[in-house]
């Protein structure tokens, strides 16, 4: 059973400037830290705040927020990659984050090594790469481009090779994060289709965007982050209420209907 | 075109897709993810293979001869070097241009390991932050990366030997076991020094600086015999472990001999590296995502 669950999560964020991250700083600073009260306070930001919620098949999660609200480091803890300062996280379902665009490729290598090195991330057989790669040329319909390094790709054509290696074999979990805007219209329709289907086979999706209109079409509920914290959580329209301006609300409603 | 909203391949979920991460709560659980980190990290073996590979192919892409130059310029500088200090030090050639192979080409095994080591995550901040991976894949890939560059120069040694008119013996094969015993501390001393590193921006440049220094106080241009009564060399033979590291492979390659006490003072700087490493690795392996 595919389930996605965090509970009380907190992250602080260890805040080094420049100078001190350095390490004469730090042995400068264990000197005179003997006449300081307390040894450990070091600068922290509070990136997220207790944030509990629980997903389960079907499930369709928007995170909405200002900037540094905490969606793309929600998105990294609940990838597994930040280990949390409190809270447990815990999941059943192969998951795959979408963070950044560029994430896991080498811009050296061509799209196709590029898609060759995923296939051995994924583990996967030399029957099934081969049926990987084939279904991620077609759907990224990259045609030349394959064979160029993916430093010369437009930033459109790097989401559709990030995105068709991510949902070639449909993860059971997706954490997207909003760059997905950066494909043009025919794209995002077809990543929208294969999304669909995937939700389809009952699965997770957590999609982290600034856009109410794609937000409100992809999602069936919306947490509303701000400050690291939940402020609200329930269905898409009914959090957009209270997070939208109300003229942008009133449009957004009659863009819906 | 295929349907697709339906991809052809469905992995069905089991198990072992299950995952948990809670707060760090004591020794226990660091170890089970020091654990699941290394077993995770070696069902990935194609990929830090290939990931090592294409390092290499990336920094002699569109060279003719590739990788070889690492072959020539190996070449080039023991050449060069080889006459100028068997001049200088008033040995014989036929043992010092031999020796001189065998200690500069897996000195630079050994320092190049350490150096990268420094970087090995910092170098891949955005791998680490953009998707969920064993951190001991950087740490091999590492390591790997460094041993195809040390084949290529297996090449030198091979053909100064054979210039030389060193035979092989069978003795040379003890080099083997010491080998592995260098690419295990390999990994553990990039662990260890790519979370400090990670952490400490200073502290790859004081390394290089003490690789540096390690280079001329470990027997690499000279040799022991050499420099035989000559005051405080003992000393430098006696407490520096790069001695006993590099004696371990080197020893058995240039047919000299390896006696155990020896092979023990090896093993035991060895110990001290990989526990260390390990500890700091279960410590700190969760503060590494926030550092690179």
């Amino acid at each position: 059973m595919t389930y996605l669950e965090a509970s009380g999560i907190s992250i602080d964020f260890p805040l080094y400037h420049a100078e001190s991250r350095s390490l004469k700083k730090a042995l400068l600073g264990k000197v005179s830290s003997r006449f300081s009260v307390d040894q450990k306070s070091r600068p922290v930001v509070q990136a997220l705040r207790d944030i509990s919620f629980s997903l389960k098949s079907g499930d369709r999660l928007g995170l909405i927020g200002s900037n540094g609200s905490g969606k793309t480091t929600l998105l990294r803890a609940l990838s597994g990659i930040y280990q949390p300062t409190a809270g447990t996280l815990s999941m059943e379902g192969k998951l795959i984050s979408l963070l950044d665009p560029g994430q896991g490729m080498n811009k050296e290598l061509t799209g196709r090594e590029n898609i060759r090195l995923r296939s051995y991330y994924l583990g996967l057989s030399k029957a099934k790469s081969q049926a990987f790669e084939a279904d991620v040329i077609d759907f990224t319909d990259l045609k030349e481009f394959l064979d160029i390094p993916v430093r010369n790709y437009s930033s459109g054509m790097v989401v559709r090779l990030a995105f068709g290696m991510a949902t070639a074999f449909p993860p059971e979990i997706l954490l997207m994060d909003e760059w997905i805007l950066a494909g043009d219209a025919a794209f995002m329709a077809k990543a929208k289709k294969r999304v669909e289907g995937m939700v389809q086979h009952a699965d997770i999706l957590v999609l982290a965007s600034h856009s109410p209109s794609i937000l409100a079409e992809w999602t069936n509920r919306l947490i509303w982050l701000d400050g690291g914290r939940i402020v609200a959580d329930g269905a898409p329209m009914e959090v957009f209420k209270s997070y939208l301006p109300r003229h942008d609300f009133e449009e957004l409603l009659r863009a819906r209907s | 075109m295929t349907e697709l909203a339906r991809p052809k391949i469905h992995q069905k979920s089991s198990a072992k897709n299950r995952y948990k991460l809670a707060a760090d709560n004591g020794w226990a659980q660091r170890f089970q993810l020091v654990i699941d980190d290394f077993t995770q990290g070696a069902k990935l073996y194609r990929l830090i293979w290939s990931l090592a590979f294409s390092d290499i192919k990336l920094r002699y892409r569109g060279s003719l001869i590739g990788p070889f130059w690492l072959t020539i310029s190996t070449a080039i500088q023991i050449g060069a070097m080889s006459f100028l200090y068997a001049d200088l030090l008033q040995t014989n050639i036929h043992t010092y241009i031999p020796f001189l192979t065998v200690s500069l080409i897996l000195w630079g095994y050994l320092s190049s390991i350490i150096n990268d080591g420094c970087t090995c995550f910092s170098a891949h901040d955005a791998l680490i932050k953009g998707t969920r991976m064993p951190f001991v894949v950087h740490v091999v890939r590492s390591v790997i990366r460094n041993t195809i560059i040390l084949m290529h120069n297996v090449i030198v040694i091979v053909v100064v030997f054979v210039l030389m008119d060193v035979h092989p013996s069978l003795y040379m094969l003890a080099a083997i076991p010491g080998f592995l015993l260098w690419l295990v501390d390999g990994v553990a001393i990039s662990i260890f020094l790519g979370i400090l590193c990670a952490r400490f921006r200073d502290i790859p440049q004081i390394i290089a600086a003490i690789i540096q220094v390690a280079f001329f106080v470990t027997p690499i241009m000279w040799q022991v015999a050499t420099l035989k009564g000559h005051p405080g060399t003992e000393n430098i033979i006696l407490y520096n472990p790069f001695v006993y590291i590099l004696g371990i492979v080197r020893n058995p390659i240039l047919n000299e001999p390896l006696d155990i006490v020896f092979i023990t003072k090896a093993l035991i700087i060895s110990a001290v590296v990989i526990l260390v490493s390990l500890f700091s690795f279960a410590r700190l392996r969760g503060r590494i995502a926030f550092w690179v």
